[in-house]
């Protein structure tokens, strides 16, 4: 058997298709016939030496694979399985694993510390294996050289694998000693050391007590510092990688090292080789991240926890730290922007130096402004282009009057700039920076406009022009073009766009027909230009959007005409399918908003919607959610005449329910329903049962992401509101369902704010379902089918108001919901609503809310309580 | 264990361009929703109030009804008004839709002084419905409250044209029938034009003003891309023998059904009033006596009646007629609920009265009337069609009650123009 394994194994390798194939059909039938025994023998070639090193290695790799999946149900199978195997395969199975990292071949050791990790992954949190972080870390003392290294690995991926609350302090400390050993300086051995540094990046989530020690923290700090300075390039970056992660996960602890860490990584931005200085780089980037974040907090209500506070590091550092970004900017690569996903030290810094000004606001301008000004019209195009880009960096952040002046000096020589320079580079970054002036200097709200009648021609000719430039260049002019139209959003019945509106339209469209259009995403920049354009326009331009239809509707028409395509072609149609559809939605949803332009843009409704149904023939995710979100709109539109189109269109409805995987799929899908049943109102009644029963499923599904279920309840208020009493006989699922979500809602301790949020949001979801059926159910003399629930509502009302932790939103549509319930039930729930809390002191804060809506909502609720008790 | 990578966007926009359609289309949505959601509240409130506030029914023909409660009454004016009821949606719209049409009652008897107080004209064959023109679009909808169209029109306020007319304020209601052949809205009587309300005016002030101020709007025009229906006035006669007989004869761009007679001086009363009266016989609609769904002639006739909380089954009327009583076991048996439309077959035994009012009817329970039925019967429909089929009332007796010998006094009336 062991014999036939290690030849099926490298079969399975061979560049011959047919013994591949051969080798994996057994390995599959093998694994079938008897698990435990395949699982052993695995386990057993890898950890064999006298096996050749890739028969061990897929053992390996294949025995991982058995143990974890990325998709979460099949991850689930698979935990399951394992938990259900004899204890004592699981046990010689380990055994091996463990044997192997004493392996003198490398990789049979790196392969088995992941499999055990996957292990440990499954079984820690179960209780199990208990004597593993021991047994690893017994002699790691006396261990030699390429074990302890194995055994540091083994402890790195493991950290990576559980989560910290599994790990009882102890292990921990344990852990952290043989990590901080490995990685200390006395280590003489660098595969040793460098192991230990990546393990101690993944063990750092792990550290919350030991960064609270002073002394443990010292400790650690200066290991990690000093291992910054090692000889070896991979030590260093890993030990950088290590400060990122601390600035982050230990940012209000920074204080004490931070003189020490900005000598440390100015002097590898500055002299280290790349891998190390892009690292060092990130370290300030990332406190930049930490110190944005807690301002946003502070500028916001004052939520009551007790956050993080604001060290200021960055302004501190300011002075020193602006010069060395700045210096770095120079040292771009020629073409780095033709080249995707190309990433360097001047792209890290101009990166950083933007974070920088978001983060110190006005006090980054007087530190920029010099260095723009001495280098913006130098011959050496690397010095024109640092200049450009540092301006275009600090466009965010600083308050506009500190910006103003310098930028309404800028724009005439960036325009020239645009058209003028030589070279590539620069005219990249200008047109970048012309549409970060766009994005954040031309808002209406700023005083001065930058953008006047005198000069707007200029910009849109200039622009116009700067499409037909190399792809690079034209992708960023259309991106400004984009921030035009965008600052002339909500302008008014007349837009200053108005007079070049079918030139930019045609210029766009040009562009989409570019040859190299697909170079630097340069056609899906046109098209979302394009759909900007279509979003700003004014009632003055509307005809010329209508026209539009016809020519979209043509060019999806031409990507469904397709012959045979190759898998690669076939992406890249169903690429085009979705900026196609994405750019028919906006031009819907433009024309649906206005009653003339509905009607006249309603006679293509019949083509679109065919169109649309030929595009959910092809199976890619984009386009399904495309095509979804333009239906929704054209639903919204149509109206009651979207009936016409459900018997055709409710399979692929369905459909875009069931899909789990893309889950955005699914949300759309369930928002569309939403537009149906206001557009369809009863009529939507036929389809209801197939609805129902997937939306049903779908909450029952573990494999569903949750962010998709509170919009699934909103979906039931929507369907009651349609079919009003009709939806009587989905009461029996969807109540016990609300119910339960609902207790689960209503007690939700305060994890983090992510939780709190999505706490919140299907709290909304809830009480937007009941407060739909409610309603629904008004004036029906089958009313009194819903009074069983109001206890319980009441209750969870009651109880949310208790928490003291909902949003505005949730108040909102809670008080609202209260008088949806009196409302329908009337008298026969008075008594009940009169014993409830959210009937009195609920009510009284929400009728003396500022905020308008729940105000609203209240005087509704108090309205109808009074009647419901009057009677 | 890899480097972690840490590349950022470069030279990017924060949001792509997709997330924000996406985030576009959640905003419309759950804007819509909460729409959908604030104006079932609102109708509702408003609904409540009006019903409350609805004043004991006039019964007596001579006494000049009271102008409208709804006209002065706070909420509808306040909170929501017909114009913006025209565009809500939702079981509860419908039914209020439905109580917003005056109706006519069946005629049984000739009123007195037709001649002098009535005018006449040809029923268009088709669907009544109420016309709502505001802020750029037009909205009909059905007796049973169900959106018809909803379109752009010529009306003022009904399409989203450069109109300087057309202000917020200036919005239509017209009470209509819709003629499926010719598509054409013909406008039986003006309820609101351009934001003033014709409540509170007589029937003559409103068809003056309906026909004077329809044609000047373009409304009557062919359809056009801001104009997708037809309206048309319809000739209306004085009810003296040569209007009646060109009602009756004269040939019309419409399928005639039957013919329909309006008091002068009423005003526009929601619900059964007799003051507007429907007559017809075969040569002048096609749907006199009632037919089932194939169009066949019912052998018995039917009627559909409302159950009340004590058995008893009434009409429609306000206050209600009662035909008859249910005793609790059936209803207990049946599982019918007070409020419920029956409908019932009248037998043999028809119907028998004492001094002209219903002393006893001869009804067999048929089942639950169809479920888009709004409303029981009305007392006259029932007797209308017990009477088409025993003892019609004929056109020559309406005729005969026209007579000149009958018209002794012809004194002009007073055109109140408003009140």
């Amino acid at each position: 058997m062991a014999m036939e394994v290690t030849q099926v194994l490298l079969n399975a390798q061979s560049i011959d298709g047919t013994v591949r194939k051969h080798a994996e059909e057994s390995l599959k039938q093998f694994q079938e016939q008897n698990l435990p025994s395949f699982l052993l023998s695995l386990s057993g070639e890898l950890a064999n030496d006298d096996k050749p090193v890739d028969s061990r290695k897929l053992a390996g790799l294949i025995l991982k694979n058995a143990l974890d999946a990325k998709e979460q149900h099949r991850k689930f199978e698979l935990v399951q399985r394992w938990l259900s195997l004899d204890a004592n395969v699981k046990t010689q199975i380990k055994t091996c694993l463990l044997n192997t990292l004493t392996s003198t071949v490398a990789d049979a050791r790196s392969t088995s510390s992941q499999v055990i990790a996957k292990v440990a992954g499954i079984e820690l949190p179960q209780k199990q294996w208990p004597e593993l972080i021991v047994s690893l870390l017994s002699n790691v003392h006396q261990l030699p050289a390429h074990v302890k290294q194995a055994t540091l690995e083994t402890l790195g991926y493991l950290c990576e694998e559980v989560s910290p609350d599994v790990v009882e302090q102890d292990h921990v400390n344990k852990i952290l000693t043989a990590v901080v050993q490995g990685m200390n300086a006395s280590e003489m051995n660098n595969d040793v050391r460098l192991a230990a540094t990546r393990a101690l990046y993944n063990a750092l989530s792990f550290a919350q007590a030991n960064f609270s020690n002073d002394m443990e923290r010292d400790y650690i700090m200066r290991v990690v510092c000093e291992a910054t300075q090692s000889a070896e390039l991979k030590i260093r970056q890993a030990a950088f990688e290590c400060l990122v992660s601390i600035s982050s996960t230990y940012y209000e602890k920074l204080a004490p090292y931070m003189q020490d860490i900005y000598s440390i990584t100015a002097k590898a931005v500055r002299e280290d080789e790349e891998p190390v200085a892009l690292q060092a780089i990130e370290f300030w980037s990332s406190i930049c991240d930490e110190e944005i974040d807690i301002l946003e907090e502070y500028g916001s209500d004052f939520t009551g926890n007790s956050d993080i506070p604001c060290f200021y590091f960055i302004k501190q550092a300011l002075p020193a730290l602006v010069p060395l970004l700045l210096e770095i900017l120079l040292k771009q690569e020629e073409d780095q922007d033709q080249e995707e996903g190309a990433w360097n030290i001047a792209m890290a810094g101009g990166t950083c130096l933007g974070l920088v000004a978001r983060t110190v606001g006005d006090d980054i301008v007087p530190l920029v402004i010099p260095f723009i000004e001495e280098n913006i019209a130098k011959p050496d195009w690397r010095q024109r282009e640092a200049a450009t880009y540092a301006f275009g960096s600090i466009l965010e952040g600083p308050s506009p009057d500190k910006l103003l002046h310098i930028v309404n000096v800028a724009l005439s020589f960036m325009l020239s700039a645009l058209t003028k320079d030589p070279n590539n580079h620069v005219k990249d970054t200008t047109a970048w920076t012309l549409g970060r002036i766009f994005e954040f200097l031309h808002g209406s709200t700023i005083g001065t406009p930058i953008i006047t009648q005198a000069n707007c021609q200029q910009i849109i000719t200039v622009l116009l022009q700067s499409m037909k430039d190399t792809p690079n260049v034209a992708e960023k002019a259309c991106g400004a073009l984009y921030f035009l139209a965008q600052s002339y959003e909500d302008v008014g019945p007349s837009s200053p766009l108005t007079p070049f509106f079918q030139e930019i339209v045609q210029s766009l469209l040009t562009v989409t027909h570019r040859e190299d259009a697909g170079e630097s995403r340069l056609r899906t920049a046109a098209y979302e230009t394009l759909n900007e354009v279509v979003r700003s326009s004014t009632d003055e331009t509307a005809p010329m959007v209508l026209q539009l239809v016809p020519v979209i509707m043509m060019e999806l028409h031409k990507t469904l005409e397709g012959q045979k395509l190759s898998s690669d072609e076939r992406e890249k149609q169903g690429e085009l399918q979705g900026l196609l559809c994405g750019c028919l939605q906006v031009i819907i949803q433009k024309l649906g908003s206005s009653e003339p332009t509905k009607y006249v843009f309603m006679q293509y409704a019949d083509q679109i919607m065919g169109l649309f149904l030929r595009v959910f023939a092809c199976r890619s995710a984009t386009v399904h959610e495309e095509a979804m979100l333009a239906i929704g709109a054209l639903a919204y539109a149509a109206g009651l005449d979207f009936a016409k189109y459900m018997p055709d269109f409710y399979k692929y409805l369905e459909m875009g329910l069931q899909n789990f995987e893309e889950y955005q799929v699914c949300a759309v899908t369930v928002g569309v329903v939403g537009d149906i049943c206001r557009a369809l109102e009863e009529k939507i009644l036929p389809y209801c049962d197939g609805i129902m029963t997937q939306l049903l499923k779908d909450l029952s599904s573990n494999q569903l992401h949750r962010s998709v279920k509170p919009p699934i309840f909103s979906c039931f208020g929507d369907i009651a509101l349609a079919i009003g009493e009709n939806f009587e006989k989905y009461l029996m699922y969807a109540m016990p369902m609300l119910q339960s979500a609902a207790d689960l809602s209503a007690h939700t301790a305060n994890v983090d704010d992510d939780m709190t949020e999505y706490t919140n949001s299907l709290r909304n979801g809830i009480l937007e379902a009941y407060s739909g059926i409610f309603q629904g159910f008004k004036n029906s003399p089958k009313t009194q089918l819903l009074i069983p629930y109001a206890p319980h509502i009441l209750q969870f009302l009651d109880s949310m108001y208790m928490e003291k932790d909902m949003d505005e939103l949730v108040m909102k549509t809670a008080i609202g919901l209260l008088g949806d319930l009196a409302d329908t039930l009337g008298s026969n729930a008075g008594s009940l609503i009169q014993q409830s809390l959210t009937s009195k002191d609920f009510l009284n804060e929400c009728l003396s809310s500022k905020d308008h809506m729940i105000k609203e909502s209240a005087e509704w609720a108090r309205l109808a309580i009074n009647k419901a008790i009057s009677v | 264990m890899a480097p972690h990578d840490l590349r950022r966007p470069f030279k990017r926009p924060a949001i792509s361009d997709q997330q924000r359609r996406r985030e576009l289309s959640l905003q419309r949505q759950s804007q819509n929703r909460r729409d959908a959601q604030q104006q079932a509240r609102c109708l509702a409130s408003s609904v409540l109030s009006l019903q409350s506030q609805y004043p004991d029914p006039v019964p007596e023909l001579e006494i000049e009804p009271e102008s409208q409660p709804q006209q002065e009454a706070g909420p509808l004016t306040k909170d929501l008004d017909i114009r913006q009821a025209s565009k809500l949606r939702g079981p509860e719209v419908r039914k209020w839709f439905a109580s917003q049409l005056m109706l006519p009652e069946w005629m049984i008897d000739v009123p007195d002084r037709l001649s002098h107080d009535w005018y006449v004209f040809a029923r268009p064959a088709g669907k009544r419905c109420m016309v709502v023109s505001s802020n750029g679009t037009t909205v009909s909808r059905e007796r049973n409250g169900s959106i018809l169209h909803h379109f752009p029109s010529a009306l003022p306020s009904g399409a989203r044209t450069k109109d300087p007319s057309g202000s917020a304020q200036s919005y239509c209601i017209l009470d209509c029938i819709f003629h499926e052949l010719d598509q054409t809205y013909y406008v039986i009587d003006m309820v609101c034009w351009r934001g003033y309300s014709l409540y509170d005016c007589t029937a003559e002030f409103r068809f003056f003003w309906l026909n004077s101020k329809l044609a000047e709007t373009g409304a009557c025009d062919a359809p056009s891309h801001y104009h997708k229906f037809r309206f048309s006035t319809v000739p209306v006669y004085d009810c003296d023998q040569r209007g009646l007989y060109s009602a009756y004869i004269e040939s019309v761009p419409y399928a005639k059904d039957g013919l329909l007679f309006y008091n002068k001086h009423a005003h526009y009363q929601t619900g059964n009033t007799p003051l507007a009266l429907v007559w017809k016989d075969e040569k002048c609609s096609q749907y006199v006596i009632d037919t089932d769904s194939k169009g066949q002639v019912l052998s018995q006739q039917q009627v559909v009646l409302e159950l009340q909380e004590d058995g008893k089954l009434s009409t429609s009327d306000d206050p209600p007629v009662i035909f008859g009583c249910l005793d609790g076991e059936f209803i207990q048996k049946s599982g019918l609920q007070s409020g419920s439309l029956l409908k019932f077959a009248i037998g043999n035994g028809g119907l028998s009265f004492v001094d002209g009012k219903l002393e006893k009817s001869d009804l067999n329970y048929l089942g639950k009337s169809n479920r888009a039925r709004m409303f029981a019967d009305s007392y006259s429909k029932v007797i209308f069609q017990y009477m088409v089929r025993h003892t019609p009332l004929k056109f020559d007796d309406l005729l005969a009650s026209v007579s000149p010998s009958d018209d002794e006094e012809n004194k002009p009336c007073d055109v109140e123009m408003v009140d």
